[in-house]
């Protein structure tokens, strides 16, 4: 593992088991983020973004390879070990995954009450600092389901926040918001990024959102099951002499509809 | 973020200094919190310093901690500054003030009612629900009339699934319990009634009692708690999802869609399971009572003298009835659900208990109903 990464992922083959055979998704991928950068996968449905996430935060294990967090590897750590480099990085779901019976606020005080030591106080100050961080200081004690899916979003990077992780994984940020509240969304990403060096790792299929936080992109492919392209948005844009990566970015269909 | 926190009060004659040293992050801070927050407690109104020259690394927490040293030296009446705090913590804590995060107003809190009112409340809301339930019944008959006059209209692909899974794969769990009862019932009757040598009756008792009453009763109550609640989890869960709205939006009827091949495939098949758990129990007695050397053609023989068809059909009647009442409460329970995850498992809680409690009302309804009718 390099000096200057906090995550390495090395020759990474994921995929599962299907009436006794292997079906692999991604193919000895390889990959690192940098640490203090915001760092998008991206690919078009199905090509195995939100799988990559899921391995790289632990939820499922790989067929072959390793991931590495912050100088630990997640594939080969035994449950003990895994819970401890889990509480290196905090992770936002696609749809938010707040807890429907706590409120905002104890949504995110509830990491801090089962993993720290501080006292109640100090729980709650800490949690509104992370909630008024994300502008979300107004609406404390309101449930889940009063918060519209911007706010939402934003109490789920406010929990994610909350052990103060060095690493925070994004699944689709801007999915099912209108443009406006998906470039709010941006601009935190960025100002969170640069004021506290947390380190992104995004997955998205949004171009506007790349260009907008992204200062590396590494783009999957479905038909090749690995990295098609990786680089800075615009030399994905300008660069790419993939096909694949060409017609993603001008938006150009695969095949015509009949 | 490396180094060890520290907290260090420095007394001085024109002002005292705080001096912080390390990392300020949730890891770190624990520690040095409450002692930070006791120093400046202890400098009381005089001014005081923060000197953050040796904090190498500041986050949320760090900030939060911050904030309330600000906030515990201003309810002392002191006048504190933070100093030398590196510039990007320092433009990170620039975005608070001390009132930052003190101005949300709590939720407010709605006056308690006066029992009058709340009684009030309780039979408005009563008869609502009643007249709600009401509507829902009449619709569901309707509908299921309508189609058990046009059966090319029920969707008799989901009639079987739902068959299946509430009949066969419930099979397992009504043998163990009709199978018990019937071993349970036997064995509790033929140990009293063996002193006065009246062994044989075991199996008047055993036969009445679960083919015109337990087979009936336990079998709809497993079938409360299997799929009544899965019914309302279910339907809870496609109300949550917008799957309801969308049928409704194209026109198609969530009750004749979803309702009716679910009742249609729990009228069905509970008779059914109400024979089979009254064999099974009965067989279970039957082993029991050749164990007081009773042979078990002498007790089936004694089971078919006493127990009368109106026992057995008015037990069958008895589970059609209480299927009706588990799958349309169920049903009903699951359209009902509203909000998040949350409420489908309220859902299905309601469900089981408004079936059973349903069950064991019109169980007691029927019991004055046949002894009056003398069945």
């Amino acid at each position: 593992m390099s000096a200057d990464s906090i995550i390495d992922v090395e020759h990474l083959t994921v995929g599962y088991a299907r009436d006794g055979e292997e079906v692999v998704l991604l193919q000895d991928v390889s990959f690192k983020v940098l640490r203090g950068e915001v760092f998008a996968i991206l690919g078009g449905s199905g090509s195995g973004k939100t799988t990559l996430l899921k391995h790289m935060i632990g939820l499922q294990q790989p067929l072959a390879g390793r991931i590495w967090i912050d100088g630990d590897d997640i594939v080969t750590a035994d449950r003990p070990a895994r819970r401890a480099i889990m509480r290196k990085f905090g992770v936002m779901y696609q749809m938010g995954a707040l807890f429907g019976s706590m409120s905002t606020l104890e949504n995110v005080r509830l990491p801090l009450e089962e993993f720290t030591e501080f006292d109640d106080d100090a729980i709650d100050l800490i949690a509104r600092t992370k909630l008024y961080l994300v502008g979300l200081l107004p609406a404390v004690h309101r449930a889940p389901a009063e918060l519209s899916g911007g706010m939402q979003k934003r109490a789920a990077i406010a929990r994610a926040m909350a052990l103060d992780p060095a690493i925070v994984f994004l699944d689709e940020p801007s999915a099912g918001l209108d443009p406006i509240t998906s470039a709010e969304l941006d601009r935190l990403i960025i100002r969170l990024a640069r004021t506290l060096g947390i380190t992104f790792v995004v997955v998205t299929h949004e171009l506007p959102s790349i260009f907008a936080i992204a200062d590396r992109v590494i783009m999957l492919d479905q038909h090749s099951r690995g990295i098609a392209a990786s680089g800075t948005p615009a030399q994905l844009r300008e660069h790419s002499d993939n096909p694949w990566v060409h017609r993603f970015f001008n938006r150009e269909p695969e095949e015509a509809l009949p | 973020m490396n180094g060890t926190t520290a907290v260090e009060l420095r007394r001085g004659l024109g002002e005292s200094v705080v001096a912080l040293t390390g990392a300020l992050d949730a890891k770190s801070l624990p520690p040095i919190w409450s002692k930070a927050r006791a120093a400046v407690r202890e400098n009381g109104a005089a001014p005081l310093r923060v000197d953050a020259a040796g904090v190498s690394y500041c986050d949320g927490s760090g900030i939060a901690f911050l904030l309330d040293l600000l906030r515990e030296g201003s309810r002392q009446g002191s006048r504190i500054t933070i100093t030398n705090l590196a510039p990007r913590f320092a433009e990170l804590l620039a975005q608070f003030d001390q009132t930052s995060l003190e101005d949300e107003t709590p939720p407010p809190r709605a006056a308690p009612l006066r029992l009058t009112e709340q009684l009030g409340r309780a039979v408005l809301q009563l008869g609502a629900d009643l007249r709600h339930q009401g509507n829902y019944v009449r619709h569901v008959t309707l509908c299921l009339l309508y189609e058990l006059r046009h059966p090319s209209v029920v969707r008799w692909k989901e009639v079987l699934g739902v068959a299946e899974q509430m009949g066969v794969n419930g099979l397992p769990v009504v043998t163990l319990i009709a199978f018990l009862m019937g071993v349970v019932l036997a064995y509790q009757s033929a140990v009293p009634m063996r002193q006065f040598g009246a062994e044989i009756f075991v199996a008047n008792l055993i036969g009445l009692s679960l083919l015109r009453e337990l087979a009936p009763l336990m079998t709809t109550i497993v079938l409360a708690g299997r799929t009544g609640a899965a019914f309302a989890a279910e339907i809870g869960t496609m109300k949550v999802n917008e799957e309801i709205d969308a049928l409704t939006t194209m026109a198609l009827d969530p009750v004749r869609f979803l309702v009716v091949p679910r009742m249609i495939a729990t009228l069905s098949v509970t008779p059914l399971l109400t024979i089979y758990a009254g064999v099974v129990g009965l067989i279970g007695g039957g082993l029991v009572m050749l164990t007081f050397n009773i042979p078990l053609v002498t007790y089936f023989k004694q089971i078919v003298s006493v127990v009368s068809i109106g026992d057995f059909i008015g037990g069958l009647f008895k589970s059609a009835v209480f299927a009706f009442l588990v799958a349309a409460v169920g049903c009903l329970r699951g359209l009902e659900t509203q909000g998040g995850p949350r409420a489908v498992g309220q859902a299905a809680t309601r469900a089981v208990v408004s079936a059973i409690v349903l069950i064991v009302v019109f169980d007691g309804i029927f019991a004055v109903i046949f002894n009056f009718l003398r069945i």
